[in-house]
């Protein structure tokens, strides 16, 4: 069966294997055997590989180098791109993160191949499904050049066990001058929060305008936090100061695709509807009955949401 | 310090956007184009180097004789001078396409650092400075929410989730900015006179040395097979709050077995 390289996206800090890694092992097997690769400090790999192998990876590829953390997205290209010379597998797949994107890019132009961006499906015969223009048009894509490679975004598919060997293969680590010119001199955590992240919860809770105040954001926190939720904000929000940047949903946030989404007191812009419309549930919470959010919602209550969310909270923990 | 900014004409995300069915590319004639958001950050950006430290910030920008508008934009922010390379070859290119015409480009402009916007919101890719740094050899900031140049050192904050990477590297280098970085200016009415005399090269790709067969939607590494609107979404069910929204929301909660 023809070889499919998965590139491994990891937790910070020891935290294992990322979700988006195992959902990019099981969209690999649509199109053969996958093999995942570890681009990662020493000591990576060995606690890692029994998920890897439980997903369906034939062989774990390691490469590991103090080197590779030192410096940003080159090294991991510059790996990977070996690793493809070497084994000549018939396409790459790589969880869609920022870096994700950024290898497979670079990747692109040193195989001579044709990639593609947050794909949401790959079937057998290569074809990929992306979501254009905020999720309005579906697309259908193929690569014509090269090593197809493909990343694929989070929450797109649904893991699923496949156990396989998962034997381990060393990998040489030699880097370039050229892949060593950005240097990472620190990683700073400056919100440390114990709600799933973003991008890889199966349920958000976000915030808008209508929130009126970043105190206020506490209603939304309560109601995730009832639901095991991840915490969003609108771009209205964000601007306002409500809630940090980094949890801003939308065209210029995050693209998020979870089992449901609840937006709270967001109107339903072009700009924030980018970001989520995919999601399969979708429930609006607006005072304004003629909010373009309740078009996209398949549960909407209009009505203030100092007092729809406050009491919701309280009946879903009350359930529990 | 010479800076070169990288500029996208884009339809405007706030309105509806089309894909062409004769040929499957962004249908960008019917469009409501405007200025890449994203790149008014890294033009912004660039202002402020150049304040800083002195110099000349030239744009750049690939893209059809519309392309021009997005351009003046720039010269109108305060940019001193721009390229556009203008081809009518160029039409369907993909991102290495594009990436290679935009290196080509560099190639023959004199630069410290070069700045473009983190995502263009078309394509909404974010692959640009990796696909440049790659082809030029030059280090990658990219996703930067803030730069500081120190020297002949540049150092960034790399936006992440929930905080950043500290990532510096020597000059020549490409940075991409989020829109955290920083507010841009308007242009002022003195800007905007001033840009219709600042000056505008115009390029084709035999200027750059480029082959006409090498780009374009023909000769792209990925093609678009087919593509169809989403299709819509069945009537939800809405209610007014009575005093019992709340536990119709959970009963919708309960009945989906979310809680």
């Amino acid at each position: 069966m023809a070889e499919i390289l998965v590139l491994v996206e990891l937790n910070p800090a020891g935290g294992g294997v990322r979700k988006t890694t195992l959902e990019a092992l099981t969209a690999a097997r649509a199109l053969g055997e996958p093999s995942a690769v570890v681009i990662a400090a020493p000591g990576t790999a060995a606690g890692v590989k029994d998920s890897l192998a439980e997903y369906g990876a034939a062989t774990v590829y390691v490469a590991e180098s103090p080197e590779i953390d030192e410096y940003l997205v080159a090294p991991k290209a510059e790996v990977l791109a070996q690793l493809v010379g070497e084994k000549s597998p018939a396409a790459v797949v790589i969880p869609s993160s920022p870096e994700g994107k950024e290898i497979a890019a670079r990747l692109a132009v040193k195989t001579n191949s044709g990639f593609l961006t947050d794909v949401t499906e790959i079937a057998a015969d290569g074809t990929a499904t992306q979501a254009a223009f905020a999720g309005q048009v579906i697309v259908h894509s193929k690569v014509t050049t090269g090593t197809p490679i493909y990343t694929l975004r989070g929450n797109s598919v649904t893991p699923e066990p496949a156990p396989a060997a998962g034997t381990e293969q060393e990998v040489s680590v030699s880097l370039s001058d050229a892949a060593k010119q950005a240097r990472v001199t620190d990683r700073v955590v400056e919100q440390k929060s114990s709600r799933p992240e973003l991008t890889e919860a199966s349920i958000v809770v976000s915030g808008g305008r209508g929130v009126a105040s970043a105190e206020n954001f506490s209603i939304i926190e309560a109601l995730a936090d009832s639901l095991g939720a991840a915490v969003g904000a609108s771009r209205a929000a964000v601007d306002s100061g409500f809630y940090p940047h980094s949890f801003q949903v939308g065209q210029t946030g995050k693209t998020v695709s979870p089992q449901l989404y609840v937006a709270v007191g967001i109107s339903g812009a072009i700009q924030h509807r980018a970001g989520m419309q995919t999601s399969k549930t979708i429930v609006a919470i607006n005072k304004d009955p003629e909010a373009p959010i309740f078009e996209l919602a398949d549960f909407g209550v209009i009505g203030d949401l100092n007092a729809v969310v406050p009491a919701a909270t309280e009946q879903i923990t009350a359930r529990k | 310090m010479n800076i070169v900014v990288l500029v996208k004409q884009v339809p405007d995300s706030g309105s509806e956007r089309k894909l062409d069915p004769s040929d499957n590319t962004v249908a960008r004639a019917s469009a409501d184009n405007v200025i890449n958001e994203m790149d008014e950050y890294a033009i912004e950006e660039a202002l402020a180097v150049k304040e800083a430290q002195g110099g000349e910030v030239t744009v750049l920008s690939v893209g059809p004789d519309s392309a021009t508008d997005a351009i003046r934009k720039a010269l109108s922010m305060g940019a001193d001078k721009a390229v556009h390379v203008v081809d009518d070859a160029l039409h369907g290119s993909d991102a290495l396409q594009t990436s290679a015409v935009l290196a080509a480009a560099l190639g023959q402009l004199e630069y410290d650092l070069v700045v473009t916007g983190a995502e263009a919101t078309d394509s909404q890719m974010s692959v640009m400075a990796a696909l440049l740094s790659e082809r030029l050899g030059i280090p990658q900031l990219s996703g930067a929410r803030k730069l500081t140049i120190e020297g002949s050192t540049a150092k960034i904050e790399r936006q992440t989730d929930g905080g950043y990477w500290a990532v510096e590297a020597p000059l020549p280098a490409i940075v991409s900015t989020w829109d955290t970085i920083n507010e841009p200016r308007y242009p002022s009415f003195k800007g905007i006179m001033a840009a219709k005399k600042k000056p505008v090269e115009t390029k084709s790709l035999a200027d750059l040395g480029i082959d006409a067969g090498a780009v374009g939607l023909a000769n792209a590494a990925s093609q678009v097979l087919d593509f169809a609107g989403r299709p819509p979404k069945g009537e939800g069910v809405k209610v007014t709050d009575e005093g019992d929204g709340a536990e119709k929301f959970v009963g919708f909660l309960a009945a989906q077995k979310i809680v």
